[in-house]
């Protein structure tokens, strides 16, 4: 080995040992093309591989696989019989997949609960994220410890207790009926209403977030420019306001849609039996009829489902950020 | 100067049969405790280029502010000609403000930022982008219409802003700091152009600022704020050569100050004992004061001038020990030592290229005024 970088002079003697050391391994790092930066952008690359990328290739690789009665319930994709690679791919559970109405059904309806929760979400986070914004510093720091005050209690208890509030003699039934509104308890537990209630009320705090991160660096000039120009307050919103946050608004959509799509607690708890979401089918097939195979393929369909949207988001925020 | 002349030749303030455009009546305002705004009263005139001058945290911001229709007075009325401005919000008033951060819709081109006035009262997008057009060649951004204001220049940005404030065609423009973000060269550019833009428009500007010298070549007339209160409103010169109080005078350009009581007092002069000059101040004219009675002195350097023998005819001389000299280029700054130890300061222009028998440092010299060089201050 030698040595690329002499010590400086008039560095002190344990310094200049300690350095020299140091430059010696950073010149054979360096040699095999590593240097301190792509060490540290490295780190986050190995934590994605190595959680994320075998992963999801161990499920593509099930995907193809063939159902068996077996453990594991699957047959290999490739054999080595000593001479030829024999690569056994089966398409079959994605057209399987295709040809069951459950399947589709089951997607365009977690695309349809998503979004509309996504924007319940929006529509009830944006005046919150607003208010916290512009509120005086004590009152926002509040604010928004409130709203992430949720987070302290397990997500599990919490979709429980609407449980708790939903059902027939439940607190909201109980509560109507003593006041006299109504006389036969509403059914709310076990419909549509309460998955979208459950997730609206589970992702709030991650629209509204990002909104507020981005409101609260709107200037009060603007808003002030916009007055003095003569912008009535709801000209000023639509104008000036609405289209500065943009990009708030997609983060805090993407951030309620993606997760709510595969969500399978909130409709399994507060969903009746006709609630088939992605998440719900995903862990029917996979634990109550042991298809690895399938269930490998829906979990495969469903990335390739949110890709689209993502895309058509993150360019979407890219643009607003840009202007 | 000779810009605000023609402007000023009218002096609608000296007249008086001209009903004020802008009239604050007792304005104040409170923030909590702190008094920002403190019982202003102020008249503004038709066409005036009025600067509200003073240091940061004055409430000159405030009441521009007032003025906008941002903040509400907690005492007093305001009027803008002759509309009592109560209640009336910001999109209302027939004022448009350039802000001092510009302020500019990051989202939008120059071309719609301008035009956001104009649409927002509801003109079609045609009428409205030709008069944008227009305005934006007036300040001289024809070809940048279509432009983020991230794409432009500090200058550029200032313009922009301004041309935004101008053309809704406002009764009255306020500009708040409308030249603290440029840079020394372009600001004294722009400052004539800002009153070439005034009197072809007749528009009324109030412009806030803490630049005593663009106060001095922008404004008709100053007002000059301190802790909340207008101390003193006049026109430039008369703020500059005839200050009402120690703030003004202390405030606007420098001066040597000394403190000290009448001894004599005749209606033709006065005479000074200051012992912070150590000696006798003559003042050549009548002063309102009593005998005894403890007043200011104040002097601006360039009133004074150095000699090595003591001038003959002087009204006031005093021996002075040259300590350091300050070469601007266009004038040398003296820093004088009088034998009480006070230090005072003269300017001297540099008429010559070449001066080397000048006085220059180390010199035991005579500095000496006219007896109507300086003025008397009682407050």
């Amino acid at each position: 080995m030698t040595d690329v970088t002499p010590a400086d002079a008039p560095v002190p003697m344990r310094d200049a040992d300690r350095s020299t050391a140091w430059r010696g391994t950073a010149a054979v790092l360096r040699r095999v093309g590593l240097d301190g930066r792509s060490l540290v952008i490295a780190i986050p690359f190995v934590w994605l591989f190595v959680f994320f990328l075998i992963p999801f290739l161990v499920v593509a690789k099930l995907s193809l696989s063939e159902p068996a009665i077996a453990i594991p319930p699957y047959l290999p994709i490739w054999e080595w019989d000593g001479l030829r690679l024999i690569l056994n791919l089966n398409f079959e559970n994605f057209a399987y997949l295709w040809s069951d109405a459950l399947y589709v059904n089951a997607y365009v309806f977690s695309i349809r609960v998503a979004f509309v929760s996504a924007l319940f979400a929006l529509l009830i986070g944006y005046p919150m994220a607003y208010f916290i914004a512009r509120s005086p510093e004590p009152r926002r720091t509040l604010l928004l410890t409130l709203v992430i005050l949720p987070f302290w209690t397990s997500f599990l208890l919490r979709v429980y207790a609407w449980q708790g509030f939903l059902r027939s003699n439940g607190v909201i039934n109980n509560f109507l009926i003593w006041t006299g509104i109504i006389d036969t308890p509403l059914v709310m537990l076990q419909t549509n209403f309460a998955v979208y209630l459950g997730i609206v009320y589970t992702y709030l705090p991650f629209m509204i977030l990002p909104l507020y991160a981005n409101l609260v660096k709107l200037e009060e000039s603007l808003l002030e420019a916009s007055s003095d120009l003569g912008g009535r307050p709801l000209a000023t919103f639509f104008h000036v306001t609405l289209p500065l946050s943009t990009p708030g608004i997609i983060a805090g959509f993407m951030l309620v849609f993606i997760p709510a799509i595969g969500e399978f607690v909130i409709p399994e708890l507060l969903g009746g039996p006709d609630t088939l979401m992605i998440g719900r089918v995903l862990w029917n097939e996979f634990f109550s009829n042991r298809d690895w195979p399938v269930a490998s393929a829906v979990a495969i369909a469903m990335l390739v489902v949110l890709v689209v949207p993502i895309m058509i988001l993150r360019a979407a925020q890219a643009k607003a950020e840009a202007d | 100067m000779n810009q605000t002349v023609s402007v000023a030749s009218t002096k609608p303030w000296i007249a008086g049969d001209a009903p004020p455009f802008v009239r604050i009546h007792k304005v104040s305002k409170k923030f909590g405790d702190f008094t920002a705004v403190d019982d202003v009263s102020l008249d503004i005139y038709k066409g005036e280029l009025f600067c509200l001058l003073g240091g940061s945290g004055c409430g000159k911001s405030t009441l521009l502010r007032m003025l906008a229709g941002f903040e509400t007075p907690t005492d007093g009325r305001i009027e803008i000609d002759g509309q009592d401005m109560a209640g009336i919000p910001p999109y209302g008033r027939p004022t448009n403000m350039m802000f001092q951060s510009y302020a500019l819709f990051p989202h939008m081109t120059v071309e719609n930022n301008v035009a956001y006035g104009l649409r927002r009262d509801g003109m079609g997008r045609a009428e409205a982008m030709e008069r944008v057009s227009e305005m934006l060649r007036m300040v001289q951004l024809g070809g940048f219409a279509g432009r983020k204001p991230h794409q432009l220049s500090g200058g550029q940005r200032q313009r922009v802003a301004l041309a935004r404030s101008l053309i809704k065609r406002p009764k009255l423009l306020l500009l708040d700091e409308p030249l603290g973000a440029l840079d020394k060269k372009l600001r004294e550019e722009t400052q004539f152009e800002l009153i070439k833009i005034q009197e072809s428009l007749g528009v009324t500007f109030i412009v806030v600022t803490h630049d005593q010298e663009e106060a001095m070549t922008l404004s008709t007339r100053i007002g000059v704020m301190n802790a909340g209160e207008i101390v003193q409103v006049g026109e430039p010169n008369e703020i500059y050569e005839h200050p009402s109080n120690r703030f003004v005078a202390d405030f606007i350009g420098s001066v040597n100050m000394f403190e000290g009581r009448v001894t004599e007092d005749e209606p033709e002069y006065i005479k000074i004992d200051s012992a912070e000059a150590g000696g006798e101040i003559y003042v050549g004219h009548g002063v309102t004061c009593t005998l005894n009675q403890k007043l200011w002195y104040a002097v601006r350097p360039e009133k004074l001038r150095l000699s090595r023998e003591r001038p003959a005819a002087a009204s006031n001389a005093f021996p002075v020990y040259v300590e350091d000299v300050a070469y601007m280029g266009n004038s040398s700054i003296f820093q004088l030592k009088l034998p009480t130890g006070r230090y005072i300061r003269a300017a001297k222009p540099n008429l010559s290229r070449y001066d080397e028998d000048g006085i220059t440092w180390h010199e035991d010299v005579w500095v000496s005024w006219d007896d109507t060089a300086g003025v008397v201050l009682t407050l």
